[in-house]
């Protein structure tokens, strides 16, 4: 099989460290400067904790699949 | 969603995204565009093109063929539907899904696979002969363009509802994003394009249902909150919207105005067959498979995910039930008010409308690229099987049958822009009739459930003749399109169709497609006995009984199809008996 269909892996996960590094730092700047207008349930931080869920997956799939890892395999 | 509705909400979008959620949206397409430039180099034959170098793996090819799904009116539509109906939407996703897509892993996919063909008209070429190929490709790539076109004006609806786009932006930029991915590297740029959707569609989605339950008090808080919220607004039977089954007794029981008849043998036996395993649209992204266990893997993964996007589409409609202090109504009651200056929000406006309940700034954007992936996913899935059909079931064989790969390869580009400005067309086109969207719906029906009947009697009896197969296709279409036309001009007509006064447009749906599969069955049947049979020999790699099905190896148990099928039916099974 070719190398480069198992790069979509890598991608997602990249795309997903990014979009958490954002989401997760928006809820951390939230914690100090409250936005003006709450959500439902803006107490829990879904900010914080969805955005680490999006790290923690990108994190894994960009180490599981980086591309020097995946020509090793 | 009606033009005019639209213009009234315009003053007022449902969400007003901050910075960091322009933000999130335009990462998204830069890696879109970037997936499509990262793969040209790898897109270097027809067979690339086309069928994505037939390489990919079970997993990719499976979520592939889920997502190319997850379209345009599937989240928002389905969404609106379980406002509107209840919990009986999920039929669409479990009953109208599960047991297709298992019958196309386990039993037909190996005739897809040994055919080598490149798409489900090139199989019906071999199996019947020209002529229905070309009547069902023809078919084919009419429908696909106009849903394309419908995908793109709905997309460009609810951008402006939601957040007030321009019309006009999100048509062209969604288009030309989505073109130039697409014609950079055609089927492998779509299918690593709808993967990543895939996982969007999910994260961004799936925070409403998570925080709705919290709020609701679980499943049963939220069944006890539905209650409440519908007989306060004074609507009949509030029960009959949280059962799937235990409801389909008589039309006139449930919301949806269908009875178990309608549902299984009409959504279950037809509709759901006819698009899981002949819709060339899902079954390209299988037939891209790298072998045979990965071709039978593909739809198994997709049935398993498919079984739960009732949570991301069905759940968000319930909790709007449920939760939200306003009421939903139609579109046409939206149209009215908003004559008379009064904003209404339509069932359609739920899923945005619970995003904007629970998403902040940054989850905001997470939702919207959501929708978005969900958008172009679908448009994508519609543009390439539309090239592909072009190219091999139309051009090559009516037009120029003797030019070399690399000539195809670029009336697969050319095809795809082409495909794309059709649908544009059409998509301006929708924006000057509301009710065209329902038409179109129609039409994808007529030609789905007939050609459902022409390819299951094609590989399961090998009696069928290339006669049979073509006047069978013929008679169910144009039975189909008839029925419909009768009931329109003369709505008291239902009561034929669906067999009761108490049916609504959804029945007719299911019983119309139900009726133009009997058509076809009885039509290819005696067309078949009174014409001469094809020899067995021309036969072998086309019909059960006349082929050794190529073996897909030795694996082990955890690793086989029919193992899984298994799991997943014994899970589906206890899911509608939990939900009864």
């Amino acid at each position: 099989m070719s190398k480069h269909v198992n790069s979509i892996w890598f991608l997602i996960g990249l795309q997903l460290l990014i979009y958490g590094v954002l989401i997760t730092g928006t809820g951390v700047w939230e914690l100090f400067y409250p936005p003006m207008q709450m959500t439902e349930l803006a107490w829990t931080h879904p900010a914080i904790w969805w955005g680490a869920v999006l790290l923690v997956l990108g994190i894994f799939y960009v180490n599981r699949f980086r591309p020097a890892q995946v020509l090793k395999d | 969603m009606s033009h005019n509705a639209l213009g009234a909400m315009m003053v007022k979008p449902i969400v007003s995204a901050t910075p960091i959620d322009l933000t999130i949206v335009a990462i998204y397409f830069v890696f879109v565009i970037g997936i499509g430039i990262y793969l040209k180099k790898y897109t270097k034959t027809g067979e690339d093109f086309f069928m994505a170098g037939r390489e990919m793996t079970a997993w990719i090819a499976g979520l592939s063929f889920l997502s190319a799904n997850l379209g345009a009116l599937e989240l928002l539509g389905w969404a609106g539907s379980a406002y509107e109906y209840g919990i009986l939407a999920v039929h669409w996703y479990w009953i109208g899904a599960i047991p297709a897509m298992l019958l196309l892993g386990l039993v037909m996919m190996p005739f897809y696979y040994a055919s080598k063909t490149h798409s489900v008209p090139g199989y019906l070429q071999l199996r019947y002969g020209p002529a229905t190929r070309g009547l069902s490709a023809i078919s084919f790539a009419v429908m696909t363009v106009l849903m394309s076109g419908v995908n793109i004006f709905a997309m460009a609806a609810v951008m402006q509802v939601v957040l007030g786009c321009n019309m006009n932006f999100s048509i062209w930029a969604s288009s030309i994003t989505m073109g130039v991915y697409v014609v950079l590297a055609g089927l492998l740029s779509a299918i690593f394009n709808e993967v990543l959707q895939f996982v969007l569609i999910w994260l961004g989605s799936l925070l409403i249902p998570i925080l709705g339950l919290v709020q609701a008090g679980g499943w049963s808080g939220l069944k006890q909150h539905i209650m409440t919220n519908l007989a306060h607004f004074g609507v009949q039977n509030p029960g009959s919207y949280v059962h799937v089954w235990s409801t389909l007794g008589h039309f006139s029981d449930n919301p949806m105005g269908i009875n178990w008849i309608g549902i299984v043998f009409g959504l279950g036996a037809v509709i759901s067959m006819g698009y899981w395993t002949t819709d060339f649209l899902v079954v390209q992204r299988v037939m891209s498979a790298r072998d045979l266990r990965s071709a039978k893997m593909a739809p198994i993964i997709g049935a398993a995910f498919k079984m739960f996007v009732p949570i991301i589409v069905i759940l968000p409609g319930l909790l709007g039930l449920g939760l939200l202090n306003v009421h939903l109504v139609s579109e046409t009651a939206v149209t009215a008010a908003a004559a008379h200056g009064q904003t209404l929000y339509s069932y359609n406006d739920v899923l945005p409308l619970m995003l904007a309940r629970y998403c902040g700034p940054a989850l905001l954007g997470l939702g919207i690229t959501a929708l978005i992936a969900g958008f172009m996913s679908g448009m994508a899935g519609n543009v390439t099987a539309f090239a592909t059909v072009w190219t091999h079931d139309i051009y090559k064989p009516m037009m120029n049958p003797n030019a070399s790969d690399g000539h195809y390869l670029a009336m697969g580009r050319w095809s795809t822009v082409l495909g794309i400005l059709v649908s544009i067309g059409t998509a301006y086109f929708v924006m000057q009739f509301a009710s065209i969207m329902d038409y179109v719906q129609a039409l994808f029906s007529f030609f789905i459930a007939p050609l459902f009947g022409t390819v299951i009697l094609g590989m399961l009896w090998k009696r069928t003749t290339a006669a049979g197969g073509f006047w069978g296709l013929l008679a169910g279409t144009a039975g189909s399109i008839a029925m419909y036309f009768w009931v329109d001009l003369q709505p008291s007509a239902l009561r034929y169709i669906a067999l009761s006064s108490d049916a609504k447009p959804m029945a007719a749906d299911m019983f119309r497609a139900l009726w133009s599969f009997i058509i076809v069955v009885l039509v290819t049947v005696a067309v078949s006995l009174a014409t001469r049979p094809r020899p067995e020999s021309e036969l072998k790699g086309l019909v059960m009984g006349c082929t050794d099905v190529p073996d897909e190896g030795n694996y082990p148990l955890l690793h086989r199809p029919v193992f899984w099928a298994v799991v997943i039916s014994v899970v589906f099974v206890a899911l509608n008996l939990y939900f009864w």
